[in-house]
């Protein structure tokens, strides 16, 4: 079963690596930080928090100075050697989770992130029942079982 | 003058839907034929009546008749001629009646070229057409009315949005709306087939070819509205989880779900509830874009309190047609009669699949958008839900779809073989894994499961070419047998195979600049260089120019390879006086490995710009695909058996010929 190995690889792969949309920058030349690593990480964490001012744009994305401050900010604390979870922390207690364009799981996202997950258990169970049901009215009444035939001679017979 | 006729057609027009709406049904019920007959003249003057208020709109907008309101504010005496046109639907009024334009459109072909649908379902059908058009028709009159004059006149207008004027832009709504609106000849068929209590393989046939044409609308207008995004808005991003964008995503996914199952209805008489109900999802869906799009309840749940007559009544409209449809179909949908049967392992299953995973992709999209909206207004709380949801949600449903495709094609109607299946696929697999390979030696830096992504867009491409092999006995028969066959091949045959491939291309296009775009972000002054992806560029300075109807600061780039000149590229920033904006237009080179883009930045101190150059390595793929997707839809809709006029010519001949063979 290795095609199906590669799949699930695939899949993996997908959830936890890549964004299928373009990532993009609106940082200035100034903004960029002398480490390379770092700045990497600058990136990485721009890309997940939302401009406050624009519509659905990530910081990192975005020309607006609002946008600019909080990059800077986030480069700020990098340099302050926070880790990227304190980042995060500290971003979202000034601005609230709003600023997250992925929404943390807990109990008012809950629907969200289970929703999918569970309309295709939906679907799928719907799709079962309904061919099972088909099945069954396809193949029509079952054949009688020795004991119902007996059962009927004996009722023929008797009558 | 020519402000009222129009206002005076658009009321003419909903007088005539009215009539279209309410005397065919009471023809079909009292069994009366020229009653029911009203509806096709009904439905052709609904058409005119609406054309000339469109016409008279788009008078007032090239004339720059600024004593209409809406012209004023949306148009500027300065303005190239054909943003004077299209700011016509660059509105919410105007686009409205673009909107109610297509319906008509829509309704007018059924009733000329439908000659051959059954006098009772064509009726119906136009009755449906006509309540749509009542409801928007009365939106537009008493809301949004779009011949409002203004007195006194002013000089001049307010001028469109700079980000509007542009070419894509300006076709983009056009195909967007045809897509929509296109959707709702599906639901009117699936409407009367409930209110009839009765269908068949037949209605199939004429649904697809609306779907499909409604399906190739929606893809242009998407893939423009993308396409504009990658050049316009100055970083190549081409796509953005936006809930304007997931707004007509979802239309097309449940529209391209329905293009399948009418696929399995028509051909083996299954699936029938399904599609029925998956029509008038589709349907649903469209016009949830349009109340999302149009009231305002995206920019904040609160802009729409603020002007809450619209989207009231566009959430009335929503009300009433889905609810609607939804109560007919639980009520009806119980008489229909099932049909053929299938193994899980057939054609029909692959669809039956393709179903599944499409309709749930386009569930995790509608809660990804609405959820912050329903959020905010049940608890006030504010969320954002940007494209990390997605990736997360829509991606792993997608990517099993792309990896089945395929096989579908390969398995047989009924009962299908998976394993003979997979035996045909083998080269496509080899070479997908090949491709695999390379691409991981080629570039060995980014992200390790970019290979696999691009194998599989290259799996769709060999899948394709592979079902064409397979249908033409490729290297089973003689050359001679094979040419044969391809020829005798139905278009829709080439047209899906096209459609598949065009799938293929854009994944590996979307694969390709997400994982090996590279940039630079640099301070230059005239003179200085950049190198970046092979090329090296040479900034040569800025310097103003005039345009129509701004001003920009162009910027010049000499762009060399190994020494050996490119190209020029000059990207600019344009300033509109009128409008009191700015838009950036990138410099964009184009190559067989990708696109170099350069982007004008703000002037530094010391005479420095801030400029970014990208280069997004495969990035046209992305819309050659869509491209190609649309074509195939061509291609499958010239298919004569998917003509209209084609079961009508088929019916007679065969009866004669049974009546000659007794």
């Amino acid at each position: 079963m290795t095609f199906r190995r590669l799949i699930l690889a695939l899949l993996l792969a997908l959830v936890t690596g890549t964004s299928f949309v373009g990532s993009a920058l609106a940082v200035q030349p100034d903004e960029v930080l002398d480490d390379p690593a770092l700045e990497a990480r600058a990136r990485d964490l721009s890309a997940g928090l939302r401009c406050l001012v624009c519509q659905n744009q990530s910081i990192d994305d975005s020309d607006a100075p609002l946008a600019k401050d909080l990059r800077v900010l986030v480069r700020e604390r990098l340099k302050a050697g926070d880790s990227d979870k304190e980042i995060i922390e500290f971003v979202v207690a000034r601005y609230g989770e709003f600023v997250l364009l992925k929404p943390r799981f807990t109990p008012h996202t809950w629907l969200l992130w289970l929703a999918t997950p569970l309309v295709l258990l939906a679907a799928l169970a719907a799709i079962v029942l309904a061919y099972r049901r088909r099945k069954v009215a396809a193949e029509g009444p079952k054949p009688l079982s020795t004991n119902e035939k007996r059962r009927l001679q004996r009722l023929v017979g008797e009558g | 003058m020519i402000a009222e006729t129009g206002h005076y057609a658009l009321i003419l027009a909903l007088a005539v839907a009215i009539v279209q709406m309410v005397l065919p049904v009471i023809g079909t019920r009292l069994r009366d034929p020229q009653l029911t007959a009203v509806a096709v003249p009904a439905a052709q003057a609904e058409f005119i009546l609406i054309g000339i208020a469109f016409i008279a709109l788009t008078t007032a907008y090239v004339t720059s008749d600024f004593s209409v309101l809406n012209v004023w504010q949306n148009s500027h005496s300065a303005k190239p001629l054909l943003y004077k046109i299209s700011g016509v639907w660059g509105n919410h009024e105007g686009s409205m009646v673009l909107w109610v334009l297509i319906l008509a459109l829509f309704g007018a072909a059924v009733a000329t070229f439908g000659t051959n649908l059954p006098r009772q379902l064509q009726a119906n059908v136009l009755a449906v057409q006509g309540s749509i058009a009542v409801a928007f028709l009365l939106f537009i009159i008493l809301t949004s009315n779009p011949f409002t004059r203004l007195d006194p006149a002013p000089f001049d207008g307010q001028g469109l949005n700079p980000v509007l004027q542009d070419p894509a832009l300006a076709f983009h709504p056009p195909f967007l709306y045809a897509g929509y609106v296109g959707f709702s000849m599906a639901f009117s068929f699936a409407v009367a087939a409930l209110i009839d209590g009765r269908i068949d393989a037949a209605w199939a046939r004429w649904v697809r070819p609306w779907t499909l044409a409604a399906w190739m609308c929606l893809t242009l207008g998407i893939a423009m509205g993308s396409w504009w995004a990658y050049y316009e808005l100055g970083w190549g991003g081409f796509w953005f989880w936006d809930p304007v964008e997931n707004a007509s995503f979802m239309p097309w996914l449940a529209g391209t779900a329905l293009l399948h199952s009418a696929l399995v209805m028509e051909k083996r008489d299954a699936l029938k509830v399904w599609t029925i109900l998956l029509a008038i999802i589709t349907f649903s869906l469209s016009l949830m874009g349009t109340f999302l799009v149009r009231s305002g309840v995206l920019t904040s749940v609160h802009a729409f309190a603020v002007d809450p007559e619209r989207g009231v009544f566009i959430l009335g409209i929503m009300a009433v047609f889905i609810g609607g449809a939804f109560a007919l179909f639980a009520w009806r949908a119980p008489l229909l009669s099932q049909g053929g049967l299938f193994a899980p392992i057939s054609r029909e299953g692959s669809l039956v699949l393709n179903n599944l995973l499409l309709t749930v992709a386009c569930a995790a999209v509608l809660v990804g958008t609405l959820y912050p909206l329903a959020l905010e207004a049940v608890t006030g709380e504010k969320i954002s839900v940007g494209a990390p949801f997605f990736n997360l949600t829509f991606v792993p449903l997608i990517v099993p779809l792309l990896i089945a495709v395929p096989f579908g094609p390969l398995l047989a109607w009924k009962r299908g073989d998976l394993y003979a299946a997979a035996q045909r696929l083998m080269v496509a697999a080899i070479v997908s894994l090949g491709v695999m390979i390379v691409t991981l030696a080629i570039y060995q830096k980014g992200p390790w499961l970019a290979p696999l992504g691009i194998g599989l867009g290259v799996w769709l491409l060999m899948g394709a070419a592979t079902e064409i092999a397979t249908r033409v006995k490729l290297f089973d028969a003689s050359s001679t047998e094979s040419w044969r066959r391809a020829r005798n091949l139905p278009r829709a045959a080439y047209g899906s195979a096209l459609a598949h491939a065009g799938v293929g291309l854009m994944v590996i296009g979307l694969v390709g600049t997400t994982a090996w775009r590279t940039e630079r972000i640099e301070a230059l002054s005239p003179g200085g260089t950049v190198d970046i992806a092979g090329y090296q560029l040479k900034f040569e300075g800025v310097a103003p120019r005039q345009g129509p109807n701004y001003q920009e600061r162009v910027a010049v780039f000499e762009v060399t390879r190994n020494g050996h000149p490119v190209t020029e590229l000059k990207p600019s920033k344009r300033a509109f006086a009128v409008e009191k904006s700015a838009t950036t237009e990138a410099g964009i080179h184009n190559s067989w490995r990708g696109d170099l883009y350069v982007v004008l930045g703000d002037e530094l101190k010391d005479g420095a710009y801030s400029i970014r150059i990208y280069f997004n390595p495969m990035v046209r793929l992305i819309w050659l695909g869509a491209l190609v997707m649309f074509f195939g839809g061509g291609v499958s809709l010239s298919d004569r058996r998917l003509r209209v006029g084609a079961p009508k010519r088929a019916k007679p001949k065969s009866k004669t010929a049974t009546a000659a063979a007794e």
